[in-house]
């Protein structure tokens, strides 16, 4: 080895750090300009929010995030964007004072011929099923492969327009929303030249998708008002059908177009489309004869029978918020296992009882003076809460800005106390956003950490905030993930519209930037074991709108977390804590051969701890029982 | 590349002086060596070209568009998928908008009557109401004119002598006598007069969504529905005001 040789390879190592470090340095811009920026608008508050301030940007935005890290980040794909204009047209700010002077057009002004709203391609509602994930877009949507989260895969984008692309999958079958005029049959993206016309589709279209790369339409079955939502509901008492409750919003199409069909009021027209959503059955064998089986009037009044039984629209009286007429579920969810359908349905949260998949029953319904239009619902594990969100704004407004108000465009989250709805608290994401951002409660889903209730949830341009609610009054964030708006001067529809735990990650379809894939981290709120707990449970398909109740498996880390959350609520002193763990190392230490003596001491302890259950407060109650059953289970998996 | 080849040279023959069996490891070593190496670069070639390490891969994903029931999926070229034809908005939407705009603004010369001429609060809350969604839609119909280059109405169109009306909007003989009446009379023609002025809106809707080719972008379609809706809480709501429910 000579000098020049080896300067020679110092200098390659100098170049090499050197472009290591332009590297790094290039990494970190983004991020110290966000911070830049949150620093020159928040520096009399040291402690105000990281979400304040973020700097604007479609693909360079600034970012903040606790308890919560992004691991992947996927444009959308050739098809689903404008070229021309990505993020579509702005949205126009609005004027409190309702000054509507209308203006003269500008001599010098622009004209831009033809364009589309970016609502033609936004992303919507997601699906999963094993490693692949299923975006919906109005335009159609995308399959993406996440055997490795942190590096997905795009398997087959389908073109097949309509809106707004909600999807749900069963088995080889995928379900999608279509309530658009400009919905074909043919899936063409020319839309329908006729206003009565064959080729038009607005309902449930039904794919097959065995060749998943390549998936076929099997059925498309045509509604009258379209479906704006749907719900899978797999019976468990109906092994060869599919039920799917869709959920129409928009306007009702002509008899002419569907035999049937009526707009009317319910006093000019005793059939009409409006007051019901669409029960289609799905026979598994035969998917392609899919049809609607039932269109149940599940606001009817009980006493009257009037079909137009609840919230009849407007303001609640002085001060209150205006709430949407009942004439229409936004979107059901579903919990077989329980015979529960929580159905947020515009100016009502309902509960029904959906025993008999065909002819749901309704068994509650519930107002609310701070909502404007009932959304979604969410229950929790244990079937006992239901978590209503408002999307007041219609998800196209700033709805989260320091001036409006905590209770108005949040989640409402209800007891199910004797199978009756029983209000207990309202959740509203804390970090106040800006002008240019969209932003209300959507679309999220339950975070499976054992003995507590805990959400992800997409907020629009809002972000990502998951929060507590094992007390229901009084729900706390607990990680969130925000980026600035896409644009710093003009409102855009764009942002989070559903934010879903699947199988230990958060996936998060942004409707003007692509997906998202994060993780949770330990932090101040969520121990290691209580992740990791949430962590081990696994599901073979996913789809939010249809709950099934989740069961830990009996693991010393599911055990752990039990016994953190007891350290955290004081539940049991600490004495007693340090003996449950010692005596849980133990006997993971220990081999079968010799296990007798620290089996018997776990289940010795099962025993005293649920026998002091009766004394301890509900929720450490029930969580010193579930630890107790944990604990057995570990201890007998050992003999 | 030839410096680092030349230093491995020198240590496979080193470690070849000692063990000459180890030369056949030697060379597997050094083709997975080079192997590595390729993959090395080839990887940040790969990264360099996504700009980011730690996204996906978005690139060679068929495109596919499927038929009708029982038809064939087809696979298309991005090419393909971006010349296909989307519906733009035409004549009819143009016109909904325009004659929407007068439409509304009248609601608002309706409105701007009331306090002075009524004694419930009742009354003046649902007008602040209708004051509030029908100038925010009226913001948004004049920028969705506004980007497509189309004119915007003039505010006073509907005043016009000879034009004919929208469906639901008053005659200057109505508004007149609207401005003229209080109190109670007053309360119960602005409610007969605004349910009459909000059905006609619906019409408006039914007329745009039974022209040929109207309302099929995203947007116009979402509006047309919003407006649909708001119109019908509205009417609800004053008709049970005026004790028809």
């Amino acid at each position: 080895m000579d000098n020049r040789s080896a300067g020679g390879s110092r200098r390659v190592v100098r170049i090499l750090h050197a472009a290591l470090l332009g590297g790094v340095a290039a990494l970190l811009v983004p991020v110290v300009a966000g911070r830049a920026q949150e620093g020159a608008s928040g520096r009399a508050a040291a402690a105000k929010d990281p979400r304040v301030g973020l700097r604007a940007g479609l693909r360079d935005a600034g970012e903040a995030a606790r308890s919560m890290e992004r691991v992947a980040t996927l444009p959308k794909p050739p098809g689903f964007f404008d070229p021309q204009a990505p993020l579509g047209q702005p949205t126009p700010p609005e004027d409190e004072k309702a000054d509507a002077k209308l203006k003269d057009l500008p001599e010098d002004h622009p004209t831009i011929q033809q364009i589309l709203s970016g609502l033609n391609y936004a992303n919507s509602d997601l699906a999963f099923s094993g490693h692949h994930l299923f975006v919906g877009n109005f335009s159609g949507f995308n399959v993406y492969d996440i055997q490795d989260p942190g590096r997905p895969r795009l398997v087959t984008s389908v073109l097949c327009p309509g809106g707004q692309g909600d999807v749900s999958v069963h088995g080889n079958l995928l379900v999608m929303s279509v309530e658009q005029t400009r919905g074909r049959v043919d899936c063409g993206t020319q839309g329908v030249k006729t206003a009565v016309s064959p080729e038009r589709f607005r309902g449930v279209r039904v794919f097959d998708i065995t060749d998943v790369a390549k998936p076929r339409q099997v059925a498309a079955v045509q509604t009258c008002r379209g479906s704006h939502t749907h719900t899978l509901v797999a019976h468990p008492g109906d092994r060869e059908n599919l039920y799917v409750y869709g959920s129409g919003t928009s306007t009702v199409r002509s008899a002419e177009e569907l035999a049937g069909c009526s707009g009317r009021e319910p006093k000019e027209d005793a059939n009409t489309a409006l007051f019901s959503i669409d029960v289609i059955q799905i026979p598994l064998a035969a998917p392609g004869k899919a049809k609607i089986v039932a269109r149940p009037r599940i606001f009817a009044d009980e006493k009257t029978g009037a079909i137009s039984g609840l919230w009849p629209g407007g303001d609640h009286g002085p001060g209150t918020q205006k709430t949407a007429t009942t004439n229409q579920c936004h979107d059901i969810t579903v919990f077989p296992e329980a015979g529960l359908a929580a159905g947020a349905c515009s100016g009502n949260g309902i509960l029904l009882d959906i025993s008999d998949p065909v002819k749901p029953v309704r068994i509650d319904q519930v107002e609310d003076r701070n909502f404007a239009y009932w959304h979604s619902a969410t229950f929790n594990n244990d079937g006992t809460k239901i978590i209503f969100t408002d999307e007041w704004g219609g998800g196209t407004r700033p709805r989260c800005r320091a001036t409006d108000l905590p209770n108005w465009g949040a989640n409402a989250i209800f007891d199910i106390v004797d199978r009756k709805l029983k209000f207990a608290g309202y959740y509203k994401l804390p970090a106040p956003q800006t002008e240019q951002e969209n932003c209300v409660a959507h679309n999220g889903s339950i975070v499976p950490v054992p003995g507590r209730d805990i959400m992800v949830q997409a907020w629009y341009q809002g972000g990502i905030s998951v929060f507590d609610f094992t007390d229901s009054a009084n729900p706390v964030e607990i990680a969130f993930f925000d980026r600035g708006p896409v644009d710093a001067t003009k409102l855009y529809t764009a942002g989070f519209w559903s934010a879903y735990w699947y199988n230990g990650y958060v996936y998060g379809t942004e409707m003007a930037r692509g997906i998202d894939i994060f993780r949770l981290t330990p932090g101040e709120h969520l121990t290691r074991n209580e992740l990791e707990a949430a962590l081990s449970v696994q599901v073979a398909g996913f789809n939010a709108q249809q709950q099934s109740r989740i069961a830990w498996p009996a693991t010393p880390v599911v055990a752990q977390a039990y016994l953190d959350q007891l350290a955290r609520t004081q539940g049991l002193p600490a004495a007693r804590i340090d003996v449950v763990r010692a005596a849980l190392e133990r006997l993971e230490r220990t081999t079968a051969a010799v296990n007798g003596g620290p089996a018997a001491e776990v289940e010795s302890l099962a025993r005293d701890l649920e026998a002091g259950a009766p004394a301890a407060p509900p929720r450490d109650a029930s969580r010193l029982r579930a630890l107790a059953a944990t604990l057995r289970g570990v201890a007998a998996r050992t003999r | 590349m030839p410096k680092l080849t030349n230093k491995i040279g020198i240590l496979q023959s080193s470690i070849g002086k000692i063990r000459p069996e180890w030369i056949i490891l030697d060379h597997k070593f050094q083709a997975m060596f080079r192997l590595c190496l390729a993959w090395v670069v080839l990887l940040i070639g790969a990264c360099v070209s996504l700009a980011s390490c730690q996204s996906g891969s978005a690139s060679q994903a068929p495109l596919v568009q499927p038929g009708a029931p029982g038809q064939a999926t087809r696979t298309i070229t991005p090419a393909e998928a971006a010349a296909l034809p989307q519906p733009r908005h035409g004549p009819a939407d143009v016109r909904f908008m325009q004659g929407m705009i007068a439409h509304h603004a009248q609601a608002l010369e309706m409105t701007a009557l009331v306090p002075a001429r009524t004694s419930r609060a009742e009354m003046r809350r649902l007008a602040q109401r209708i004051e509030v969604s029908q100038a925010d839609e009226i913001r948004m119909m004049q920028r969705w004119l506004e980007d497509r280059g189309e004119r915007l109405p003039d505010r006073h169109a509907h005043h016009a002598h000879g034009a004919e009306l929208m469906p639901g909007m008053l005659t200057t003989d109505e508004m007149g006598r609207l401005a003229a009446a209080n109190g109670d009379d007053f309360d119960r023609l602005f409610l007969e007069l605004m349910v009459k002025h909000h059905e006609g809106a619906l019409i408006m809707v039914d007329r745009l969504f039974a022209t040929d080719g109207a309302g099929q972008d995203a947007e116009i379609h979402a509006f047309a529905s919003d407006v649909d809706a708001d119109q019908r809480m509205e009417i609800n709501r004053m008709q049970a005001m005026l004790g028809r429910r």
